[in-house]
């Protein structure tokens, strides 16, 4: 029954964690503009986040019980099942130390990454208030 | 949660590019350096980084910080100017400087502080990112 309340918001959560596993790898990206030999990296985050929900979906079809168990394994199988494809990154200009970070480009994407995880969050948050909204009787404000 | 690591990989690499900017300080402090009495100048320094994973068991690959792997020496000559005057001039009476290109040092120094800037905005994103996450159904 309560798993069934919290599934509305489980499609967000996933993107959630996809963006900040996005947010990481491209704060990586920018870490190492001066590496040699370094090899920028994305994922496609249409597919990573198909992948990761489509997982989910025979997942979410627990039965009562163990929530508790459930919860814990949720925690544990949530990171290798959203681990998404990694791939290289075209570079736009060659440079002659092989280190293939456009800086352009990862700091787009990087404030680009930042404002859909911001609403990401507002999305579960409007998915909460409305939740509470429903939950409360009709005397309360 | 990814964001705590980002607070690691964009911590390694300012203090990768701060250590870079000690050197290029040394270098430049060192720009007009003579030979001492070994007959050997100050050498231009210049640091190399390297990729260091560190992500968690599940996710290596997606955590990539950076440390300075080696600190070389430039062991080209260094300039030699004639002045028999100097205290430090040799039999010949040339005077033997560090090998320091201070242009080089300069224009070393601001892409460094470029890319510290770099690093530390990213953080100040994922901090207010997390900032935000804490505050999940509050607002």
């Amino acid at each position: 029954m309560l798993n069934r309340l919290t599934s509305a918001i489980d499609f967000q959560a996933q993107a959630l964690l996809l963006r900040s596993d996005r947010q990481r790898l491209l704060a990586s990206n920018i870490a190492n503009a001066d590496t040699p030999g370094f090899q920028a990296r994305d994922f496609d985050f249409k597919s990573a986040l198909s992948a990761a929900t489509s997982s989910m979906g025979g997942a979410a079809s627990t039965r009562l019980g163990d929530p508790i168990a459930r919860g814990a394994s949720g925690l544990d199988t949530a990171p290798s099942a959203t681990n998404p494809a990694l791939r290289f990154a075209t570079p736009s200009q060659t440079n002659l130390d092989g280190n293939t970070v456009d800086m352009d480009r990862e700091r787009a994407s990087f404030a680009d990454n930042a404002v859909r995880y911001e609403a990401t969050l507002r999305f579960i948050n409007g998915s909460l208030r409305t939740l509470q909204d429903a939950m409360k009787s009709h005397t309360q404000g | 949660m990814s964001l705590f690591s980002i607070f690691n990989v964009s911590g390694s690499a300012v203090s990768a590019q701060s250590q870079r900017l000690n050197v290029v300080a040394s270098n430049l402090a060192n720009a007009d350096t003579v030979a001492g009495p070994d007959g050997q100048a100050y050498k231009a320094r210049q640091v190399t980084f390297q990729t260091v994973m560190m992500g968690q068991a599940g996710q290596p690959e997606s955590a990539a910080g950076v440390q300075v792997s080696t600190i070389s020496e430039d062991n080209t000559e260094g300039r030699r100017v004639h002045d028999p005057k100097h205290p430090a001039a040799d039999a010949e009476g040339y005077v033997t400087f560090s090998n320091v290109n201070p242009v080089e040092e300069m224009v070393n120094m601001i892409s460094a502080s470029r890319s510290y800037q770099n690093n530390v905005e990213v953080m100040n994103t994922a901090r207010s990112l997390l900032m935000k996450t804490l505050q999940m159904g509050q607002g």
